[in-house]
């Protein structure tokens, strides 16, 4: 029994060169996180997926599982220190989560509502960002982009493109995409690429798809987002 | 223009690592990164546009619109503020005709702030064309002024404007009789390199940058790394506001360094190495390159070093303006041409670093000592200092004193004693390691210099009882947010929102509960951020407040809940709109409060 690690107290199993993210996740065990997806490399971005090792603050999506290594993870603590950096993420950007498009599919406002935040709680931001609707089928809308990088890392790992960047330092960066103008029309993007499906908030939509599910029967209008975060993203140990 | 790109991009070989390069010796040449430049380089190099975008957003010193033809920057370091910056700043705005943070309309002159220079004990200081001004004055603005109205070229400016002292004031075991070029070299050979490592173990040196990580065991891990190539990099990036001993060792020290560079080389089997040389010391520049050159004629560089068949090679790296540069992962890939951002470790740059070869990174003061203790053995390093930190500390001594500069001092020095050595008479603290260090007030001097109680990189700020310590938490908080590189959530929003928290306090805008607020806060950013930039932004906030809460306390408003916005400061626009600024036009918060 030497491939285990306890996360909160319970024993779980896991293979090398695992993270404790992918470890969790295999077993069932459900960390919050929003820059991580299990097709793409790790990136370590939002913090969300904060947890403690043996003491120690690591994120779990990057940070390698290790034997008998104690993690915390469902604690008031670290519950209460997730939910304000979720609310971090809210006052950078403009979340006007009942006129958003994405609302009900939107990962960001699912993991808010799992951490039971209720307000912004810090002074919102309310930075001059732009709509880029050039692209005859794919929008940005960068009042909403949480810098997560999936979109990225979708179009290069996946498509085999590089579509997207971020680009800036500090409280002002900001996504942009590869073309001469700027706009997401002139890049080589196709609506089927997995880059214009992968943005966990609404700052990538799919043009023409709006309110085909109406508000009330969306991905997490009844569930919450550990269950189907686990129901998509948990394949069998070995895999 | 184009032709300029060809040839740079040729002379550079054609290499995305040197991205940054290219990219300064345009911004040089154009004042900016004209469309037409990035389309060309990205050609060229065949890397994406995006990623040119990227690099010129991130770095201070880049830019993607004309910037002036004489671009000025002054440095906003509190102590270039307690030297008057602030006034001459507003007087050198008004003598140039442009505002701070603008371009000049007919082109000739921008003028911006920027972090700290390094200059600290000959501030007020700042930059022209990416050149060291030293010691501005009033009258030295009048000739600034007068040599940009009449456009002669900075290279033509009289060199008193850019002379740069070194201010070595008490010396001691590393810097009083300096090695003989070769000297440390000649010795590890004969020793042996193992030896020579196991040398350094027994000094007990650990890391000048801050952390003090062993430096044997650090070129130990690297030496063991599987795989043919490594490589050593000197971390001259020394962005920590109110230390400058670097460039003082490089000004005058640089033969020793580098010879403790060449030492780690042979000891870990490295056959190129860097200098990773913070942008603002473009000064150093030739200089170091002609060392560099010296070096290889006398054989102590190149394919044969010793004539024993060693080979190692140093390259000059110049930043951009880039605080994060300083942290080794982030200056790992500023090397390869990127942005700043640091890496997610585990793996650590020992076993994956540059390129993700196994990379030992050290600072500047480290590898002189290295070389030190090739020369000298490890007991006799070992015997100066304490337990924990043998040998000497080299610090930047600045601020209220009567002698700042540089001071080596045996581990173990008080504070009082560093005090008196300077000449600080009525000191309300210090800060010690800047910023992201600790504030001590007057009643800890009897603490000591060493990693296991007050560990510092060098910086040594005095302060006065004139000071206002909530001005100096201010501009500390300010840096941080300006300097995170914005990767990750609890730093990019949270010295943001730290500044602002802390700004209201300061303003008078701040209520009962907004001093646990900001410490809330501190704790978040501090405990989750992903490098030691966010790990250690909130200090300078925390450690003020540890000390002098009554201070924070005395500046809220004796009101029971808390304004979420300041009304006065909301009607700004409209008042400015209007044109108005009369007493009609602004609105108190509560019925005065008062
Ligand atoms: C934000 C930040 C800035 C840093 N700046 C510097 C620097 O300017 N110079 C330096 O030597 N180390 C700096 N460091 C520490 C380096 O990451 C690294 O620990 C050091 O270069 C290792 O060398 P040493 O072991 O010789 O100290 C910085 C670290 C952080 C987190
Ligand atoms: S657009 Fe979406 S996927 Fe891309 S970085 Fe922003 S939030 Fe992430
Ligand atoms: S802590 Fe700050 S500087 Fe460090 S990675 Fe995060 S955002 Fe960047
Ligand atoms: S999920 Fe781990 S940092 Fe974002
Ligand atoms: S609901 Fe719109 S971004 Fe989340």
């Amino acid at each position: 029994m030497s491939n285990t690690l306890t996360i909160d107290g319970n024993t779980i199993p896991f293979t090398d060169g695992q993270t404790i993210m992918q470890a969790a996740t295999a077993t069932g065990v459900y960390i919050p996180h929003l820059c991580h997806h299990p097709e793409f490399t790790p990136h370590g971005s939002c913090k969300l997926c904060t947890v403690k090792v043996n003491g120690r603050i690591c994120s779990a999506c990057t940070f390698p599982a290790m034997a008998g290594q104690n993690v915390l993870s469902n604690t008031q603590e670290l519950t209460a220190d997730r939910k304000k950096i979720t609310q971090m993420l809210f006052v950078e950007g403009n979340h006007f989560c009942p006129s958003c498009e994405k609302t009900g599919n939107c990962q960001l406002q699912a993991v808010a509502y799992h951490l039971n935040m209720l307000d912004d709680h810090y002074p919102l931001f309310y930075p001059q960002r732009a709509v880029d609707a050039s692209h005859h089928e794919v929008l940005i809308d960068h009042n909403r982009c949480i810098f997560c990088t999936l979109c990225v890392r979708a179009s290069q790992q996946t498509d085999g493109k590089n579509v997207f960047a971020i680009s800036g330092r500090g409280i002002n960066k900001h996504l942009i995409v590869n073309a001469d103008s700027g706009l997401l029309k002139d890049t080589d993007l196709a609506a089927s690429d997995r880059a214009a499906h992968i943005c966990p908030t609404g700052a990538i939509l799919i043009k023409h798809t709006a309110y085909q599910v109406p508000i009330g029967q969306r991905l997490y209008d009844h569930q919450q987002i550990d269950q189907v975060s686990l129901a998509q993203e948990q394949t069998p140990h070995g895999e | 223009m184009q032709a300029f790109i060809q040839s740079l991009v040729a002379s550079h070989q054609h290499q995305p690592t040197h991205l940054l390069a290219i990219l300064r010796a345009i911004q040089a040449q154009a004042h900016y990164i004209p469309e037409a430049a990035i389309k060309q380089v990205a050609t060229l190099l065949n890397i994406p546009r995006s990623h040119i975008m990227g690099v010129i957003e991130f770095y201070s010193f880049l830019h993607l619109t004309p910037q002036g033809q004489y671009e000025i920057l002054i440095s906003d370091s509190i102590t270039d503020q307690m030297l008057g910056k602030n006034e001459l700043m507003a007087y050198l705005s008004e003598q140039l005709h442009v505002a701070v943070g603008a371009v000049r309309s007919d082109g000739l002159v921008s003028l911006n702030n920027t972090s700290c220079t390094g200059l600290c004990d000959q501030g007020p200081a700042g930059l022209v064309n990416g050149y060291a001004l030293s010691r501005l004055s009033r009258a030295r603005i009048d000739q600034i002024a007068a040599l940009v109205e009449q456009q002669t070229p900075v290279n033509e400016w009289p060199c008193e404007l850019f002379q740069v002292e070194d201010n070595i004031i008490q010396t001691d075991l590393l810097m009083t009789t300096p090695i003989e070029s070769g000297a440390a070299l000649k010795a590890s050979y004969a020793r042996g390199w193992s030896e020579t490592l196991a040398e350094i173990d027994r000094a007990g040196l650990r890391g000048r940058g801050g952390a003090g990580f062993k430096t044997a065991s650090k070129w130990q891990y690297c030496k063991d790394e599987a795989g043919p190539e490594r490589y050593v990099v000197c971390n001259a990036d020394e962005g920590e506001p109110g230390t400058f001993k670097d460039r003082v060792l490089l000004n005058t020290y640089a033969q020793q360094v580098f010879e403790g560079m060449t030492v780690c080389a042979a000891i870990i089997g490295a056959t190129h190495g860097f200098l990773y040389l913070r942008g603002e010391y473009l000064f150093l520049y030739d200089k170091l390159q002609q060392i560099l050159d010296e070096r290889r004629q006398a054989g102590l560089l190149g394919n044969n070093i010793l004539n024993s068949g060693l080979q190692f090679d140093i390259e000059i790296c110049l930043g951009a303006g880039a605080y994060i540069c300083g942290e080794e992962s982030a200056l790992i890939e500023s090397l390869e041409g990127k942005m700043g951002i640091p890496r997610n470790r585990p793996p650590y740059p020992v076993s994956q670093g540059y390129l993700q070869k196994p990379t030992v990174v050290n600072n500047v003061e480290t590898f002189l000592a290295a070389a030190h203790i090739a020369v000298h053995g490890g007991d006799a390093f070992a015997q100066i200092g304490t337990a924990q930190s043998k040998g000497t500390k080299i610090l930047s001594i600045s601020g209220d004193c009567a002698r700042p500069g540089i001071y080596e001092l045996p581990f173990g020095t008080t504070i009082h004693a560093v005090l008196a050595a300077c000449g600080a008479e009525d000191v309300l603290g210090v800060q010690i390691g800047g910023p992201s260090g600790t504030f001590i007030a007057n009643t800890e001097f009897d603490r000591r210099l060493a990693f296991e109680d007050l560990a510092t990189g060098g910086s040594f700020i005095i302060f006065n009882h004139s000071r206002q310590l909530l001005d100096i938490a201010q501009n500390f908080t300010h840096f941080f947010a300006l300097e995170s590189c914005g990767f990750c959530t609890p730093c990019r929003v949270g010295t943001s929102l730290l500044k602002k928290q802390l700004d209201k306090i300061v303003d008078g805008h701040g209520s009962a509960g907004d001093v646990a607020e900001l410490e809330a806060l501190c704790q978040i950013v501090k405990n989750h951020s992903h490098c030691g930039l966010g790990q250690t932004a909130a200090n300078p906030i925390l450690s003020t407040l540890e000390r002098y809460p009554e201070l924070y306390q005395s500046r809220l408003k004796a009101i029971s809940y808390e304004p979420g916005f300041d009304l006065d400061a909301a009607l700004a626009t409209a008042r400015r709109l209007a044109n108005r600024n009369d007493a009609a036009a602004h609105l108190a918060q509560v019925e005065d409060s008062l």
